[in-house]
Formats: structure tokens, sequence, C-alpha cells
């Protein structure tokens, strides 16, 4: 593997391994923030109900290079001020954590908005025979509500998948080596910029490729017991 | 964030003294790559939803590889990358062409958003209901006709919806055009935030005056479905 792309195999596997990470573990992140955004739009109280719609609103507004750009450096600021008032040592903020925690952020809005809209797609009545039944509201929403929104999700879900793996490509703005900085730093010194670069475009081909497969694969699965007509 | 604004309005919003930047050149970004991509897309989307396998085939392959890797990858391809081949430097035309970032950022958002555009073009085309087309057959009209009188017109008004949310998506990644030293909303805050290293006010009057005009961009968008789409609208 080393002999190949000049050398730089392994530096652009590496960050191939890295995107994939930061693709995971802030959809993990934007997935929980979304759960509990929607449940705050359906369920919660009128201020918290408010309060998880200024959130999907500021945040949907601008676009996310400006909000990671604002919350990166914000974050590291205000952490300054923090431990300057401990008397504490400066902690700085990771490449890789600051880019989990700002795409989860932002991409939280949007899945709190298409789990609500998944959410409003089963009928009311599944909520109150669960409830009827004596079920606990925590009960009903983990083996009623959840298990039938995701089929309605899944689809959105997908498409917001698709949209996070290729927002990771800003990170390399903020300093995360991921494919296109490896790409970048391998074009710099070999001078076959396009290659590598066609190289990290390849790579997320790749990578929005075989999800699209999975995705079919559990759309399929979670369709399990829904008659399908053809017309 | 006032004293910041104060002191750099004028790069935030229209010119630093020299050159156009900042909210008017990403509004030119948005306008020239929206108008061109969906010119383009109409025929693409026409192509796309053909019978013919071969076309449709063409097309798929053509946003299936503009969908399915990252816009700022697409922008450092053309701006770094093309430029680094000897074949573009060595020839006038294309040496001037992709030597100038702003260039590259047209096109490469233009064909962008074109591919996304036509997908969902193609989609509110296949979604025509038969009847109408058998109708239009039925009345002896051309191939032509049929798409400029009935096919056409119903798709791209149905396709309002999801059309919008792309002109909003591509109004948010003009925000990358930086990246081939377009001097745009975003360049001005890196450049102010450098200067005067105050992130949170420099960050803080672009992401305002993105989100201002994202919500008129929903807000017009609101009006104009509101006049073309009112037939679909459920009666009370």
């Amino acid at each position: 593997m080393s002999s190949l792309l000049h050398g730089y195999g392994a530096l652009v596997l590496e960050g191939a391994l890295q995107t994939v990470q930061l693709a995971v573990c802030s959809l993990a992140l934007a997935f929980a923030i979304g759960l509990l955004g929607a449940c705050a739009k359906l369920f919660g109280s009128r201020w918290i109900a408010k309060l998880a719609r200024l959130y999907t609103t500021i945040v949907r507004g601008a676009p996310d290079l400006v909000l990671m750009l604002l919350l990166y450096y914000s974050i590291q600021i205000l952490l300054n001020g923090i431990t300057e008032r401990l008397h504490w040592t400066q902690i700085d903020i990771k490449p890789f954590a600051a880019g989990v925690i700002v795409l989860g952020l932002i991409h939280g809005a949007y899945f709190t908005e298409t789990l609500r809209g998944a959410f409003l797609a089963i009928p009311r009545g599944q909520l109150e025979s669960g409830t009827s039944l004596g079920m606990s509201f925590g009960h009903v929403l983990a083996h009623i509500l959840f298990p039938q929104m995701m089929r309605y999700a899944l689809p959105a879900l997908g498409n917001n998948w698709q949209v996070i793996v290729k927002s990771t490509a800003l990170v390399s703005i903020i300093g995360l080596s991921d494919v296109v900085k490896a790409a970048q730093d391998a074009g710099k010194t070999t001078t076959h910029y396009f290659f590598f670069i066609g190289v990290a475009a390849f790579v997320y081909l790749l990578i929005t490729t075989a999800s699209n497969l999975v995705l079919r694969h559990l759309e399929n699965r979670y369709d399990v017991g829904v008659r399908k007509v053809n017309v | 964030m006032i004293d910041i604004f104060r002191e750099y309005w004028r790069h935030y919003l229209y010119t630093d003294g020299y050159q156009f930047t900042g909210l008017i050149v990403t509004i030119w970004l948005l306008l020239f790559s929206v108008v061109l991509g969906s010119a383009l897309a109409v025929p693409m989307a026409i192509a796309r939803s053909s019978a013919n396998r071969f076309v449709s085939r063409a097309v798929w392959l053509y946003t299936y590889l503009f969908r399915g890797t990252p816009l700022f990858v697409q922008l450092l391809l053309c701006y770094t990358g093309v430029f680094s081949l000897d074949v573009i430097r060595n020839h006038e035309l294309t040496n001037a062409f992709f030597r100038d970032g702003m260039h590259c950022s047209l096109l490469v958002f233009a064909l962008n958003t074109c591919a996304y555009t036509t997908e969902i073009f193609a989609g509110a085309i296949k979604a025509t209901p038969a009847g109408e087309i058998e109708a239009g057959v039925a009345a002896g009209m051309s191939t032509l006709q049929l798409y400029l009188h009935v096919i056409l017109p119903s798709a791209l008004r149905r396709s309002l919806p999801s059309y919008s949310n792309e002109v909003i998506l591509v109004f948010h990644s003009t925000s990358v055009a930086f990246a081939a030293t377009v001097p745009d909303l975003l360049k001005v805050a890196r450049d102010v935030n450098s200067a005067t290293y105050q992130s949170f006010a420099a960050f803080g009057i672009a992401f305002l005056l993105y989100s201002a005009i994202t919500f008129s961009l929903v807000w017009l968008f609101r009006q104009a479905e509101n006049r073309w789409l009112a037939y679909l609208t459920p009666q009370k």
C-alpha cells in the first residue's frame, strides 16, 4: 500500500478512516440531539418546545461552515476564559472533538425536523392505546413509537447521513487531518494536485455508494410486515 | 460586535475599496449558479427521464459523480487541481480561465446545483400523471407541445418546494468559495477575525447576514408557492 499513490497511500488511508470516524460519531450525536429535539417539540411543555424551535431556526439559517468557525473559535475562547478564571492550565480542544461537537450540533437541528415529521406520521391512537394499557411514556416511546417512526424516517435519515459525510470535508479547514487534508498535503509535496484530490473525491464516492447499499438494506428491513402493492 | 460592524460594514456588505467583497459577492455567486444551473437542469431532466436507456444513464452518471462528492472537494479539484495540470497552463484560454478563483467557483457551483436540480426536476417529470400525457396525445399534440404545455408547467410547479430547499443549500454552500480566494462574506469574516481577534463578533456578523438572507429566501419561496401551487392546496 505504501508504494501506491507515490508513497502517500498510508496517509490517505488514515485520512479516509478519520473521515469515516468523524462522520459516524457526528451521526450518533446528531441523532441523539435530534431525538431529544423532536420529543421536546412534540411532547414538551410550551417553553421547552419554544426553545427547541429557536435552536432549529437559528442553526438552519446559516451555512454549516460559518457555524463551524463561529463555534470552534468561540468555544475555545470561552474555555480559555473559564480555565483562566479557575487558574487551570489551558485546555485545547482537539480538532476531532470540535468537529464532532460542531457537526452534531448543526445536523442535530436537521435531524430534529426529520424525526418530528416521522413521529407525526404515526397515528395518534397508537400512543393513546399504549398509555391506556398502563405503559409509561418512556415505554410507549421505546416500544411503540420509536420502531414505527424509524420506518418513516429512514429515507430522510439516509439523505441526512449523506449530507453529514459530505460536510466532514469542511472539518479540514479547522485543522483535522482527514482525507481532504491528506490529499492536499500529498498534492503539495508531490505537485500531483489533480491526482490526489481526485483520490479524495473517489474516497467520498466510495463512502456514499456503500452507504446507499446499506440504506437500501435497512429500508427493506424496517419495511418488514408492511404490505406492498404493485400498481 | 457593533464596533466591529461600524468599522467594517462596507467590507461585509459590498466593497473593501478595491473590489467587490462580502454579501454582494455571495449573492452574485448564488444568482449566477442558480440561474445557469436551473437553465441547464431542464434539458438534463428531460434526458434523465427519457425512455432511451443510454441517454438516461449518461445523465445519471453526471449527477451521481456530482452528488456523491463534497462541493468543497469539487472546488479544490477545479481550482488547485486543474490548474496544476500542464495541459491547462500551456493554453492561453484555459490558463486565463482557471487562474481566476471566481471563474472556478461559478463553474463548480453551477455544475453542482445543476446535478441536484436535474434529479429534482426529473423526479417531478416522472411523477406526471399518465392521464395528463394521454390527454395531450389524444388532443393531437406533438412531443414538443406536450413538454411545453403539459409536462413542464406542471412538473416545474410541483418541484417548487424541493427546489426552494436546493436554492437555500446553494446559498449556504457558497461559503466554501473562500477556498478559491473569492472575497465572499465568509472570507471577509475570516479577514476581520485575523485583523481584530474578535472571533465571536467577526463570525457573528456573517452569521446574522447569512440568516437574514436565508429567511428572505424562505419568505420569497413561500410567496411563489402561494401563487403557483395554489391549485394544489386542499380545499376548505
